[in-house]
């Protein structure tokens, strides 16, 4: 029988990633001096169950460094060495190196040894080991040569031997697969029948074998049974013959041998050759598209399910009564029910795709540990609201700006111990995650108690990079915008902790992609918030729907910022073809969709339309559109997947009367129209400055 | 068909033994530690038990001493999964009341040839 190994490769990959996950998070709990039993158990189960696995799955790069792991953790856990603040760097070392093997081997890239290799020898220092030591058991006995010999084998099982769940029967005729076999059964022991213990074991066997094995060969088929037997195993010269009559206890063994019918049949047991080994192929392995979901949600859906199956069941009964006024009552009832259940379904199964934030928040204290031991600042992280759940896809793509913007609270935001001490706060920085559900979107927080951000530097800076003038009156928050420009940056000097001011831009962008928003507040010497808000998935959108000439577009919720009537005196013309109004104090580009989308027949005269004042990318729009209609949620459906891309519009949806609606990209159609060019300053601020200027 | 428990905190494992079982035409339960391992032997019966050592909440030779002592394991072949490197452990399994064990890694054919010893 050929298995192929392979298909047990990315539960072993997920498992083993999990395993470090779980092993990096015990060990940054240990304290050298004060460890408990259960945490270094842990650690050494998850190494242990890497090792085992590795070795299994054929990737001995990962169980050969495992196993020096795995030996001074065993150690460790014996009591036998005590624990040192070293280990606890060397094993979160081989946490990462380990994590570097295993995805290398999960893309099936040759992995890269260097690292473990050093790692390895630091063990093996610390053990006291010679190198290579896998390399001593590797080398085994060469096998015997094919020469027939003949054993005497004597097995007399001691009387519990059946308690031990061993069976005689299956070890002779394991025997008679070595070669030819003789069986001789004793039955002298077995004690009168009052005596006689149904559970023990009297019987005792004599054998003789020819085979081309060697006695190891045998010993092993006794392996188990070694202490729970007394065995004997002699090598007689020359080969028996099959006629020959048995040395000993010839006088009853065709009696011996009718009482033990099972033996009989073994002696005609003939030596099968071993059946060939295929060769296990390996194709390639497939993309990780799997979830795990908890039971508990599938239950929830199966009960929706069945709660629609009897709603279903009522709207077909009254479909088939006479329409009467109580019929149509019920009717609406069932259907608002039918509505009902539609929206339950609809959550449970989102649900399914969420998972808890921990999985993104579980990485920061190691990245915090790291980060603070280099910029030698000491600090508290905290974790709240870790169970709040999110969307898998949202999920993966968070998590490199949450990255980024805790490396910044550390490097910029919390001061070093001194200047805490000189400004009166707890030597101990804090910095604070935070999740939780508001309305239809998920909020994460990103606190700390350090100096806040610096405006007047900020502003500097801005100024600097000729993204403001130095005229400009700009209040806290407008400066504090400021640093998600792009290209901006107020580390003094580049460090290789918050990078070169390629950051706070690229984490709007990437916020701003997944249909959410992030914005800062902070107060000077108290500390910074930054808050994500994200919607809960990406499949499902608010939406405000409106009207261009006949066609019906969406807007996305999140980005509206305002709805109004124009008031035409306060509307200029710049250049030959763009309006703006201003509005408060702010110049609002005016968007015509009828003309973007090239629609006929749309309301042209400003007055008599309505402007939907929309933001993206820190820059307000104003789209023109003829009425606005009902807002509802609308489940996106791709465009790319059905026709191909257009130029601002980011997905589609069916809407109640069977009609496809086009979703309004705003970032898209800001770039389209012209407004900015992709990657180039904000042409807004420059019409907002030649207005002024006029 | 007979029965076997595979008893493992590993899913990996636990999937590769329960897979090379199944096609071999054993009826196989799965259970992820020693405690569910226990819960699930006491409801029905098992022609044999693999089970790893080194697992959370119960480990596997509390497990083997667990199950010698109901009378329907009297007899019933308790195999451990070790590592090459735990001799002591193979004695303490013995003692504990363990028939054989195999060592790790193994691959799916000598899974199977080890089993032979004690059930077929």
């Amino acid at each position: 029988m050929s298995i192929d190994l392979s298909q047990f490769f990315e539960v072993f990959f997920e498992e083993s990633l999990e395993g470090l996950d779980a092993m990096e998070a015990e060990l940054l709990n240990l304290v050298p001096g004060e460890e408990d039993l259960e945490t270094i158990n842990t650690i050494f189960r998850a190494a242990h169950s890497i090792k085992g696995g590795s070795g299994t799955f054929g990737f001995n790069s990962v169980s050969d460094f495992t196993h020096v792991l795995e030996t001074l953790l065993d150690q460790i856990r014996e009591g036998k060495r005590a624990l040192t603040a070293e280990h606890v760097n060397l094993l979160l070392k081989s946490v990462d190196c380990l994590r570097a093997l295993l995805s290398a081997l999960q893309a099936e890239q040759a992995p890269n040894l260097e690292e473990a290799n050093e790692l390895r020898s630091k063990f093996e220092q610390i053990l006291g080991v010679t190198p290579a030591g896998t390399e001593q058991i590797v080398t085994k006995s060469k096998p015997a040569e094919p020469e027939l010999n003949t054993y005497q084998i004597d097995f007399k099982p001691h009387h519990h031997l059946f308690k031990t769940g061993n069976e005689p029967l299956y070890m002779i005729s394991e025997l008679a697969e070595l070669g030819d076999l003789q069986t001789h059964a004793f039955h002298n022991e077995i004690p009168d029948i009052i005596d006689l213990s149904a559970d023990d074991c009297f019987l005792s066997w004599r054998f003789f074998l020819n085979t081309a094995k060697d006695e190891s060969a045998i010993r092993e088929i006794f392996e188990w049974v070694e202490d729970d037997a007394d065995i004997n195993i002699t090598l007689c010269g020359g080969l028996f013959a099959q006629e020959e009559p048995p040395p000993a206890a010839q006088e009853s063994i065709a009696e011996k041998l009718a009482s033990t019918p099972a033996v009989a049949e073994v002696i005609a047991v003939n030596p099968s050759p071993k059946a060939a080994v295929a060769k296990v192929t390996t194709p390639a392995a497939a993309e990780s598209t799997s979830i795990r979901v908890g039971i508990d949600k599938v239950d929830s859906l199966i009960n929706m399910v069945g709660e629609l199956v009897i709603t279903q069941a009522m709207l077909s009964q009254i479909g088939e009564q006479e329409v009467t006024e109580a019929s149509i009552a019920a009717l609406q009832e069932g259907l608002a029910q039918l509505a009902h259940n539609t929206r339950d379904l609809q959550e449970s199964v989102m649900r399914i795709r969420m998972l808890p934030i921990s999985f993104v928040f579980s990485r920061f204290p190691r990245l915090v540990r790291d980060i603070s031991q280099k910029l030698n600042k000491q600090v508290e992280l905290k974790l709240l609201g870790e169970q709040t759940e999110l969307d898998k896809t949202v999920m993966e793509k968070i998590s490199d700006p949450m990255v980024h913007l805790v490396r910044n609270s550390l490097d910029h935001g919390l001061e070093t111990v001194e200047q805490r001490i000189a400004a009166g706060k707890d030597p101990v920085g804090k910095v604070t995650l935070n999740a939780f559900h508001q309305g239809g979107n998920i909020v994460i927080e990103i606190m700390d108690d350090g100096q806040g951000l610096n405006t007047a530097k900020i502003k500097q800076k801005a100024v600097a990079n000729g993204l403001v003038s130095d005229t400009d009156e700009l209040d806290d928050d407008e400066i504090n915008e400021l640093i998600f420009m792009p290209g901006f940056s107020t580390a003094d000097e580049v460090s290789d902790i918050s990078g070169r001011g390629v950051g706070m831009d690229v984490v709007r962008r990437n916020i701003q992609s997944l249909n959410g928003s992030v914005e800062v507040s902070s107060a000077a010497g108290v500390g910074s918030t930054f808050t994500i808000r994200l919607p809960l998935t990406l499949a499902i959108l608010d939406g405000q729907l409106v009207r261009v000439a006949k066609h019906t577009y969406i807007i996305p919720l999140i980005s509206i910022v305002e709805s109004l009537q124009i008031d035409i005196s306060k509307v200029s013309r710049v250049g030959k073809d763009l309006d703006v109004l201003r509005l408060r104090d702010e110049y609002i580009p005016i968007l015509r969709l009828y003309t973007i989308f090239n629609h006929q027949g749309a309301i042209e005269t400003l007055d008599k339309t309505l402007l939907v004042v929309v933001e993206s990318d820190n820059q307000k729009v104003g789209l023109l559109v003829d009425d606005l209609l009902s807002q509802q949620q609308v489940v996106i459906k791709s465009l790319e997947a059905n026709y191909q891309k257009v130029d601002g519009v980011s997905g589609a949806t069916i809407l109640g009367d069977g009609r496809v609606s086009l979703i309004v990209d705003i970032s898209g159609l800001i770039k389209l129209s012209g407004l900015r060019k992709p990657g180039s300053q904000d042409l807004i601020i420059e019409s907002k400055a030649s207005l002024e200027a006029s | 068909m007979k029965k076997i428990l595979a008893v493992d905190d590993s899913a990996s494992m636990r999937q590769m033994v329960g897979f090379t079982l199944k096609k071999a035409g054993f009826d196989v339960t799965e259970a992820k530690d020693g405690s569910e391992a226990l819960n699930i032997a006491k409801q029905q019966g098992f022609d044999a038990v693999i089970s790893d050592v080194n697992m959370p909440v119960m480990d596997g030779i509390t497990l083997i001493r667990e199950l010698r002592t109901l009378p329907n394991y009297k007899f019933t072949p308790l195999l451990m999964l070790t590592t090459e490197s735990g001799m002591d452990k193979k004695v303490e399994g013995k003692a504990a009341g363990a028939t054989g064990w195999i060592v790790k890694p193994f691959n799916p054919e000598q899974l199977l040839a080890v089993l032979k010893k004690v059930i077929r």
